[in-house]
């Protein structure tokens, strides 16, 4: 174990901590675009500087392993200055428009300009010439003048889903990130939208026709309900509309997600849902009340009670644990049968 | 193939004596042409003056061979022909020329005085390279071998003891050879000045695969010493990346060489076959356990190639961005093994290093700096060219004495060191000596060995937004303070030529360079401010002319120009009215001329040709 | 799963067959792929050149239905060259003798022989996987949707044990489960010979304490499974057909075949969230809610019992299945109203297995099961100590053809399987459009040899028979099939299963989807 000093506080923390996670621990956000403990270190955005006692440059926090004695400081003058203007040089080049940017309310280019006093009015100048949006994807776009170059899209994409569409393009002040040949199928894009996850910004967004405000939603955490891996996500609802899904970092995913959990949850509010009952009349399915429904079910089991065998049901991989329960129970119990079976086969 | 001692000392005999004789030590009665085929010489056809020399030589059945060499430094005066071994020297020799000089010359034995360099403050013409003064105060290790020996040709670098210091080293133990290094004191050559030998000791004590890495991916503007030094004595690198490899051991190495250097990059290649041939890269080298070889990888050209992380990545086959040190390349570099990178420079004074032991090398400059370091010297002074000067030297001995001075009799005003990385000195600095802590305290640096001579006609707001201009242009994009940053100080420095900043920006535009300083990624965004900020720190009062006066002394900023006036000064010499492109100048021989200024179009003209500064601008 | 999803980035080998990951399980392919750039070796064994291929060390292309021919060749080479785990073999394991008697004699060269592939290949795969620290098995419905199913998993769960690989951290044979909690519906007794936690019916003290529980008397035979009752309903055996969100008409083999017995049923409940192609039969729909709409627990591929949570209030009138299904029980006279965390509690005290699990305890990560008391953490990986049996049981396995072969008149061998973007029938997928732009209809997937062969372009429609049904389809070209060999997605209604083989398995009733034999009409 290593002891440290952080803003005044000792602290101890295993070997090869960094010094940011240090802080984390004692409870101090040091700002960063970059860092994310499942991607590789890229130090770029440089906002997780701290002082170091003995040393006169400003290190980068992300990758600064804690040494015994270490006395840091993450809030000296020289650190907030440092701060101000490196927002203020990324607001120098960014749209002003966070009034109907999709990404506000959750933005951290926002949360630190607001922390860290950064005009609205930018102090630098800074030669950026816009760069078309890439909206090949049917799910997100990219729009590169919201990009601040954190590149986190760029490593999820090759290091975590290991399919390496997103990439780097030009350099220096051009840089820009896209799709491989621009066009995210050529590129092998797969559409899990992880790179929208992990976007601090309004860089990558959801395509969504929905008009909601980042405050005014809820989150509810669930499990997936497509294939049996059982990604943690969280259900964003307004106004009793799903109108996106989030990644969770908690479950056996870390955060990962595929085009069908994280894209395809217009089947919930579809409009092709049934809301009533349907009992079959000359023929046809009409609408009809719960209690109707039931008391046709009702007289049905009343006519076959005695013929536990022709009784069948078919169970449900889709439905839940208790659900599956009652209903093998239902058909063993109420039916006396054990002709149950679902689609575990198929 | 050389297989032992024995067969490398039977193979410098055979050529010793060519080279002895070639230096006037022995007489052999047989005399040698060399040419200048450096990437400067040959951009002035030297590469025909030696078809059309071996041509005349033929017809004339004269016994005189003519070699391609590497260069000789004074590319002012190229194309450069030399007769050894009596030492003439020829320079700025046209094509058409060769076929005099061999006839004068070598079949009449007559000085073929046309084409002697003329003394510019004797005014006379000197015969022999030894007796002109661009060469005095230079001492030759790096260099030493350049625009002496055929470039292509290894019997020529063995007899000059070539691959001498690679068998000695192979016949110590890794940890002596690079206690040599370490003792020799020699520091990086790349810029950094990190010490050579201590640096080695890290890969050395690593396990594992390891590789040695030559950084010529040299891109200051201006400077051109790693590619003479391929272009003239590509073995020296070989030898010496060789050595390195035995000291840490590694058993591959690469060159990074910037694509642009396609000279340096054929000699290479045409030196690293010959040496595979002979045995000297390869399995068991020298008879020994130790095995070696190398390839060369080209770089596209970005100047933070130059960064050693990011020359990695680019080997690599990744794009060539800089990665955050720590882990430096000496724990974890190419392909995550233990890589030792050195400059080109650094690694052509090792095998002289090992030869003739650390004391002779550590004699040599001061005691932090030992050794020599190159300069490409440019700018506003009479001698450009390459010249290899011992550490300690001052500033005025390189810029009056070797540089011969500023040119057309302008005043000095600064010179520059280090490139986009490095500073500016003033003329109170002249009798400062050069060497890598001196330079790092004036707020300069010695960097790759860029020298750029500035007269009064360059301003140092321009100077810096120069390089700003070009950092700006060089910056990967990876991390925000470089990217945004460099671009906003390049912005301010426009505002501050154009007339457009107040004195408050000043304050804001240093506030911003110590952040681009003190928190950008690699060494190139920390270095990117220091031009602006070395600028401010010895010429701020030209800084606040542009600001409170909007006036630009030396008559660059074009934006701060609306008059050109000429003062009393003027002593009617007509100079300025015969050029004026728009005869908008008027006025009697001997008396005072005045400019019609609703006719001028500003062009300078009469201000860079004035005689004795009477036209200033407003 | 034998092992947990944390555990596959640490795998120094993974041998991936009968699953193409990136498609079906897209999240855990990702950690596949993430081993891979931590250094394990990937074998692929597959008959289409999967997407995994291209991060694989060894990719063996097999004709489809000879995965078993396979496996006994890569035991058949692990055996004849000293890479058997000895140690592992004589302390966990019986029936070893018995088994080899079944490999013993066939060759490497024998099985590429059978599987239309390279002997090297197989040797290759063989020597990788043995010498692994670690060797994981990852298969998916490929090794199983066979007529020969159940052994094709014997013979994979042999390769795991002559290499000690199950019961082992980092390794174990792993199948992954297709459908969010098929797993779970597996867990709570949803099959005709097992209560939950895989208490049989016919065990009478497992029988008892279910009997006691529910004050009521259970039938000690097992029931009958889906092939049986379409069977049944088709001749009128079946009277009584209830179906919970399932879509039978679509996912289930030869079409006509199922169609014609759901017309014949003399009455069918269909409870589902979409009125889909099997509710258009049924006799009373009733409407459930999504996943969104009600709490409770799925179980996924590794054994974790995870909660859904409620996000919105249920969609019109629609209801919660465990709502409809005990308002139902209470109709029959069957008094039942529990929240779903009640329910939870009734499954833990009758299911020793899920012995430990209730609500407060699933909130964060979930538990694996065997979870079996309040103060259990859950389970990583079995049989870290002992298997359910103590020791495990090599089960001599021979390779049989599958029961239909591509003859003269159906000269091409189809396989099934899922896409990327669409996920079984559709019902929830087709909702969103970006998914149907991506996949928008049925295809059949052949190389340009087969294209040639029977004179097809890319992009035309074509029809394409089985024995059982013929629909028209577009050709697909695209070289990762082996000659004579086509794929098609059986997401499409009068699609793929028009054509499948009702041919099933004898021990598990797994009918053959990913074998059928099928002709191009001219």
């Amino acid at each position: 174990m290593i002891k440290l000093i952080i803003n005044g506080n000792q602290i101890e923390v295993e070997e090869n901590t960094t010094v940011l996670k240090a802080a984390r621990e004692l409870g101090i956000e040091i700002p960063t675009f970059c860092d994310d403990d499942r991607l590789s270190k890229q130090t770029s955005c440089r906002l997780c500087i701290v002082e170091v006692e003995g040393t006169d440059k400003l290190l980068t926090s992300c990758n600064l392993e804690v040494k015994e004695g270490m006395v840091v400081n993450t809030e000296s003058e020289k650190v907030r200055i440092a701060l101000k203007i490196n927002l203020s040089l990324i607001w120098a080049g960014h749209p002003n428009d966070c009034m109907k940017c999709g990404k506000s309310g959750e933005c951290k280019l926002q949360d630190y300009s607001f922390e860290y006093d950064v005009d609205a009015e930018p102090i630098y100048s800074v030669r950026k010439e816009a760069i078309a949006k890439n909206a090949t994807n049917h799910f997100f776009e990219i729009d590169p003048d919201k990009c601040i170059l954190c590149g986190k899209c760029v490593r999820i994409c090759s290091e975590q889903v290991g399919v390496g569409a997103l990439g780097f393009k030009n350099r220096g002040q051009e840089t820009y990130v896209s799709f491989g040949n621009d066009n995210f199928e050529d590129a092998g894009c797969v559409s899990c939208g992880s790179c929208v996850s992990v976007c601090p910004t309004g860089a990558l967004l959801n395509k969504t026709a929905d008009k909601y405000r980042n405050w005014d939603v809820d989150k509810v955490r669930t499990t997936c309900s497509y294939c049996g891996v059982g990604c943690q996500m969280e259900l964003v609802v307004h106004k009793g509309k799903i109108v996106r899904v989030d990644a969770n970092e908690e479950g056996s995913n870390r955060g990962l997600l595929c085009v069908k959990g994280k894209y395809a949850f217009n089947f919930i509010n579809h409009r092709d849902r049934l809301t009533t009952p349907l009992v079959r009349k000359n023929g046809k399915l009409v609408e009809a009340t719960w209690e109707e429904a039931y008391a046709k079910i009702n007289q049905k089991y009343l006519e076959f009670k005695g013929e536990s065998n022709s009784f069948v049901g078919f169970s449900s991989a889709r439905c839940t644990n208790e659900e599956n329960y009652l209903f093998q129970k239902m058909f063993r119990q109420v039916f006396k049968t054990n002709n149950i079976d679902h689609c575990a086969r198929l | 193939m050389i297989k032992s001692k024995a067969e490398l000392m039977k193979k410098y005999q055979q050529t010793k004596d060519k080279i002895e004789n070639r230096k006037g030590k022995i007489d052999l009665k047989k005399r040698e042409v060399l040419v200048c085929t450096g990437t400067g010489c040959m951009s002035s056809k030297s590469k025909k003056i030696v078809a059309n020399l071996e041509e005349a030589i033929a017809e004339l059945n004269l016994d005189v061979e003519v070699h391609g060499t590497g260069c000789l430094g004074f590319c002012e005066k190229g194309p450069i022909v030399k007769i050894m071994p009596d030492d003439t020297f020829y320079s700025q020799v046209k094509v058409s020329e060769a076929k005099e000089i061999v006839t004068e010359h070598l079949l009449n034995n007559r000085i073929y005085t046309k084409k002697l360099y003329v003394n510019p403050l004797t005014k006379q013409k000197v015969e022999k390279t030894k007796d002109i003064p661009f060469y005095d105060n230079q001492v030759r290790i790096a260099l030493r071998n350049c625009g002496f020996i055929n470039a292509e040709s290894i019997d020529e670098y063995i007899g000059t003891k070539g691959y001498q210091a690679l068998e000695l080293s192979l016949t110590k133990s890794p940890d002596e050879v690079i206690e040599v290094v370490k003792a020799s004191g020699l520091r990086g050559r790349g810029g950094g000045g990190f010490p050579t030998g201590l640096k080695w000791s890290f890969a050395k004590n690593n396990t594992g695969q390891k590789y040695i890495l030559c950084n010529a991916d040299e891109g200051d503007p201006g400077a051109f010493m790693d590619r003479s030094i391929l272009e003239g004595d590509p073995h020296a690198i070989i030898e010496a990346m060789a050595i390195g490899g035995y000291a840490i051991g590694a058993n591959y190495g690469y060159v990074y060489v910037r694509a642009e250097y396609p000279h340096a990059v054929e000699r290479l290649n045409i030196a690293i076959e010959q040496a595979r041939a002979e045995g000297l890269l390869g399995e068991n080298i020298f008879g020994t356990e130790f095995s070696y070889d190398m390839e060369i990888r080209l770089g596209a050209g970005a100047f933070v190639c130059g960064e050693e992380t990011a020359l990695i990545a680019s080997i690599e086959g990744d794009r060539g961005m800089p990665k955050t040190k720590p882990p430096f390349p000496a724990n974890k570099g190419l392909w995550d093994a233990p890589t030792i990178i050195n400059n080109v420079e650094t690694y052509a004074v090792i095998p002289q290093i090992i030869l003739n032991g650390a004391e002779w090398f550590k004699k040599i400059g001061t005691e932090k700096s030992s050794g020599t370091k190159v300069f490409a010297l440019g700018g506003k002074v009479k001698n450009t060219g390459l010249i290899e000067v011992p550490m300690g030297i001052t500033l005025r001995k390189i810029i009056e004495e070797i540089g011969g001075g500023v040119t057309k009799g302008r005043e000095f005003k600064a010179v520059l060191t280090g490139g986009p990385s490095g500073g500016c000195l003033t003329k109170d600095h002249l009798d400062e000596i050069v060497d890598f802590d001196r330079l790092t305290e004036l707020g300069s640096m010695m960097g790759s060995g860029g020298m750029i001579v500035l007269d009064d006609f360059n301003c140092m707001v321009d100077i810096a937004k120069f390089y700003m201009d070009f950092i700006v242009d060089e910056s990967c994009g990876k991390c925000t303070p470089c990217r945004e940053g460099t671009a906003a100080i390049h912005k301010m420095l426009a505002d501050i030529t154009d007339g457009k900043a107040t004195i408050a920006d000043l304050v804001e535009l240093e506030k911003l360079c110590k952040m681009v300083k003190s928190t950008s990624l690699c060494g190139l965004g920390q270095t990117a401010p220091n031009p602006v900020l070395s600028t401010l720190r010895y010429f701020k009062d030209e800084y606040l002319e542009h600001i409170e006066e909007k006036r630009c002394a030396a008559g660059v900023c074009d934006g701060l120009i609306s008059e050109l006036f000429i003062t009393d000064k003027c002593i009617g010499c007509t100079l300025c009215a015969k050029n004026c492109p728009v005869s908008c100048i008027a006025g009697e021989r001997k008396e005072l001329h005045v400019i019609e200024k609703d006719k001028c179009i500003l062009c300078k003209d009469c201000f860079t040709r004035c005689p004795v500064g009477a036209i200033i601008t407003r | 799963m034998t092992n947990s999803i944390s555990e596959i980035e640490n795998n120094d080998c993974l041998f991936i067959t009968g699953s193409n990951t990136t498609d079906t399980h897209p999240v855990l392919s990702y950690f596949i792929k993430q081993a891979k750039r931590k250094g394990a070796k990937i074998i692929v064994a597959e008959p289409r050149k999967i997407d995994l291929v291209k991060h694989s060390d060894v990719f063996v292309q097999i004709k489809p239905g000879t995965n078993i021919a396979l496996y006994n060749g890569m035991a058949n080479y692990i055996y004849h060259n000293g890479l058997a785990d000895q140690k592992y073999i004589e302390s966990r394991t019986e029936g070893y003798a018995e088994f080899l008697t079944g490999i013993i004699d066939f060759t490497p060269k024998k099985a590429a022989k059978i599987c239309g592939c390279k002997e090297e290949d197989i040797i290759e795969a063989a020597k990788i996987f043995a010498s692994a620290k670690s060797a994981g098995i990852y298969y998916a419905m490929g090794v199983t949707q066979h007529s020969n199913g159940t052994n094709g998993v014997k013979s994979l769960c042999n390769l795991g044990l002559i290499t000690g690989n199950i019961g082992k951290k980092n390794a174990g044979i792993n199948p992954l489960r297709g459908q969010n909690n098929v797993q779970g519906a597996c867990d709570m007794g949803g099959l005709p010979n097992n209560l939950t936690g895989y208490q049989k019916v016919f065990n009478d003290e497992a029988r008892a304490k279910f009997e006691k529980a529910w004050d009521v008397k259970i039938d000690s035979t097992p029931g009958i499974r889906i092939p049986e009752m379409i069977e049944g309903m088709a001749d009128g055996s079946v009277k009584f057909a209830y179906v919970m969100g399932e879509n039978p008409i679509v996912s289930d083999p030869d079409t006509n075949h199922v169609k014609a017995a759901f017309e014949k049923v003399n009455f069918l409940v269909v409870q589902d969230m979409f009125l889909t192609e099997t509710a258009e039969y049924a006799d009373v729909v009733l409407p459930a809610s999504s996943f969104a709409e009600k709490e409770g627990t799925f179980t996924n591929t590794e054994r974790r019992v995870q909660m859904v949570n409620k996000a919105i209030e249920p969609v019109g009138n629609s209801k919660p299945d465990y709502m409809i299904l005990q308002e139902l029980m209470t109709v029959f006279g069957y008094q039942e109203n529990k929240t779903p965390s009640e329910i939870m509690d009734e499954i833990a005290s009758l299911t020793p297995i899920y012995s430990g699990i209730n609500y407060d305890r699933l909130k964060i990560k979930g538990l694996q099961w065997p979870c079996t008391d309040k103060n259990h953490p859950g389970t990583k990986y079995l049989y870290e100590e002992k298997f359910t049996r103590k020791k495990a049981l090599f089960s001599k396995v021979e390779y049989l053809e599958s029961a239909e072969v591509a003859n003269k008149e159906y000269p091409v061998t189809m396989t099934t399987g899922r896409t990327l973007y669409q996920y079984h029938t559709r019902t929830m997928t087709d909702k969103t459009k970006g998914i149907n732009t991506l996949v928008k209809e049925n295809y059949i997937e052949i190389n340009s040899f087969t294209a040639t062969k029977y004179n097809l372009t890319d992009g035309e429609m074509t029809t394409v028979t089985s024995r059982r049904g013929s629909i028209k389809v577009r050709v697909k070209v695209k070289e990762i099939l082996q000659d004579d060999v086509c794929f098609m997605p059986f997401h499409f209604a009068e699609g793929a299963n028009v054509l499948t083989n009702t041919a099933a398995d004898q021990y598990c009733g797994i009918p053959e989807l990913k074998v059928c034999a099928i002709k191009f009409n001219a």
